[in-house]
């Protein structure tokens, strides 16, 4: 996971600190990790977004390495949301939004031209805020409405379904009813339902958006052991407003600030070292509660 | 703690709906409402406001006086309004169904008379409408409508849904034009749709009646209706449920078909059942093109097409009272086939997924 194997020539700017920083991340990795079947992780290099005139973020360059799990912290409203949407395009479904940079997957900027858009989301999945189940379709069609969304084709069905479901760690409560709907569960097990759903496609990094906001203590734990057992097949980045879930569940912290302009990355370090010794004032004003 | 021993016993609480009226209210309800019928009838006898309306005015005002009065002398100015405004909401709910029930009571009474078994596979080839009820019938006026309405329902649904989408979904440059003509053409008048097919296809083109042409008048009177309600249906499908399709690898046209049209399926069929409302009782476009006939055609590209609106306006105008109570059994039948339709819709509509 260096950005040096990539080739390019026009990102010689932005590399000293992801690639500084990756070599962080080799080295305290702790996790035997088959990096073949989890890709090599997912690089942004100077991503810039705006709405309209609106910059919302200014020159994001992070690197995150295949098998981690990274936290986006920060206040509201610091381009956390917004950036992990630049990550599998979904922020040019607003209709006035513009973006500037690259994000590498594969050693392939994901925004070229010749990039089949679908592809790319089925290798990078996403979990939303709320959860959002298909209303139309049971809970064993959601877990599988990737596959009949993009038209691929699976051997054995059941055994997908069986699979992502344990994973998400939500068999045990739902396979007795797998063809109720998808509504007729709590709010925590409807989104560990979407988590099952985006794992179904196999995707190489989960992008999850606060995850937990509307959920209680008891299914944010669930959801943060499913983070947890996630992240020795794939890479994940979640964005999460709450530090000590920051603190449980990632082993790199960004930290994401706005001075009343575009959002910037103050500063990303594995997650001890950034609540223990932060580098930036404003990380530590902003990680001990000092914020204001 | 009743962990321990047995559980509590809780048979001794009885569950209580205080909230509710008590039967010492309902009685005072029937006071009132028994009071008010007895002063409207006298205020009919006395006063100016006479006749049936005048009676209902007087009662409303009476009822709504009294209730509102004990209210406020129980609770208060606030209670009081509150009490008035939900009787005038009730009273307009009251009148709004006063016209429907007495239209299916008129229609259902008087077009008893005329159902017999061979009215729906009899025709009116060989009887005029001034015939003894027995014999003829409006078989091919239903064979008509029917025909009349599918084929317009083939042509216009999926331009309808197609320009819905087309508004929700792809959100064009022409959304705001497109969306402008089609609030514009909901109030075409019937007439006009059916001149311009006459002057457009029939008159150049055809040289004859056909009950497609009518079809095609009826599908311009059902396209705005359709997609103007597709439209609204489809905005209330979240943006949620769009973005999680595209967000699992899904393209445009993908997530809509499998996620945003069925989650929104009741809501098109609404949508249909209502663009057929709007067409199955046309008379002027389908009388100019299809012609109106009096037997079985069951073709919709050659010769007139009788349909029911037709039958009904033709038997009217016959005059004698046979005739006139062939139009109200062709109003009965007219009916019916609506309220078929509809419960069906209803019925595939309401079907849920996983049983």
């Amino acid at each position: 996971m260096t950005t040096e194997n990539n080739g390019d020539q026009e990102n010689m700017e932005t590399t000293t600190t992801p690639s500084s920083l990756s070599s962080v991340a080799a080295s305290s990795k702790r996790k035997v990790i088959n990096t073949k079947a989890m890709g090599t992780g997912l690089e942004a290099r100077g991503v810039h977004a705006w709405f309209g005139n609106h910059h919302a973020l200014a020159d994001v360059s992070l690197d995150f390495a295949a098998g981690t799990v990274t936290a986006l912290i920060g206040p509201s409203g610091c381009g956390k949301s917004t950036f992990i949407r630049t990550l599998n395009r979904m922020h040019e479904f607003i209709p006035t939004a513009a973006m500037a940079g690259q994000v590498i997957l594969d050693g392939k900027d994901i925004y070229d031209p010749t990039v089949d858009v679908t592809k790319i989301r089925l290798q990078i999945g996403m979990v939303f805020q709320k959860p959002n189940p298909f209303p139309s379709m049971t809970i064993g069609e959601n877990v599988l409405s990737g596959l009949k969304l993009a038209q691929l084709k699976t051997e054995n069905k059941d055994d997908l379904l069986e699979e992502c479901l344990v994973k998400a760690g939500l068999w045990n409560e739902v396979k007795d009813r797998l063809n109720a709907h998808g509504g007729s569960l709590s709010g925590g097990q409807q989104q560990r339902l979407c988590i099952a759903r985006s794992l179904a496609v196999r995707p190489q990094v989960l992008l999850m958006d606060e995850p937990c906001s509307a959920l209680d203590p008891g299914s944010t734990l669930r959801i943060e052991e499913t983070i947890e057992e996630l992240s020795s097949s794939m890479t994940i980045i979640i964005v999460t407003h709450n530090m000590q879930q920051a603190a449980r569940v990632s082993d790199y912290t960004a930290f994401f600030l706005s001075d009343g302009g575009p959002g910037q990355m103050i500063e990303m370090a594995p997650t001890n070292e950034i609540f223990a010794r932060p580098r930036d004032k404003r990380t530590e004003n902003y990680v001990t509660g000092r914020f204001g | 703690m009743s962990t321990t021993s047995s559980p509590v016993d809780y048979s001794a609480v009885k569950p209580n709906r205080p909230w509710q009226a008590s039967p010492r209210d309902r009685a005072i309800t029937g006071g009132i409402f028994a009071l008010s019928v007895l002063i409207a009838s006298v205020s009919v006898k006395l006063t100016g406001f006479s006749g049936k309306l005048g009676f209902f005015a007087s009662f409303v005002i009476i009822f709504i006086a009294i209730t509102a009065s004990r209210e406020y002398l129980r609770f208060g100015n606030a209670l009081a309004k509150d009490t008035l405004v939900n009787t005038l909401v009730a009273v307009g709910a009251f009148i709004t169904l006063i016209p429907i029930v007495s239209i299916i009571y008129t229609v259902v009474s008087r077009g008893f008379k005329g159902l017999y078994p061979g009215l729906f596979y009899r025709d009116m080839s060989l009887n005029a409408p001034n015939d003894p009820l027995n014999v003829g019938g409006l078989g091919h006026a239903i064979v008509g409508t029917l025909l009349l309405v599918s084929v317009a329902l083939i042509i216009s649904v999926p331009i309808g849904i197609l320009t819905a989408l087309y508004l929700t979904e792809i959100k064009g440059n022409l959304s705001r034009p497109i969306r402008f003509l089609v609030q514009a053409m909901s109030g075409v008048p019937s007439i006009v749709a059916g001149l311009f097919i006459f002057s457009a296809i029939l008159l150049p083109i055809t040289k004859d009646n056909s009950s497609i042409l009518g079809s095609l008048a009826l599908a311009i009177l059902m396209v705005p209706t359709v997609a103007r309600t597709a439209e609204e249906v489809l905005n209330l499908i979240p943006n949620d449920l769009r973005e999680a399709g595209v967000a699992l690898g899904g393209t445009q046209w993908r997530t809509v078909a499998m996620i945003v049209v069925p989650a929104a399926k009741s809501g098109l069929i609404t949508a249909v059942i209502l663009g057929i409302a709007r067409i199955a009782g046309e008379t002027a476009p389908v009388l100019l093109l299809a012609g109106g006939g009096d037997k079985f055609n069951y073709n919709p590209t050659s010769g007139p097409m009788g349909s029911l609106p037709y039958y009904i306006w033709r038997s009217f105008g016959a005059g004698s009272e046979e005739a006139i109570a062939r139009a109200w059994t062709g109003l009965l039948v007219l009916l019916l086939i609506v309220f078929a339709l509809f419960a069906a819709a209803r019925f595939f509509g309401n079907r849920k997924v996983g049983k």
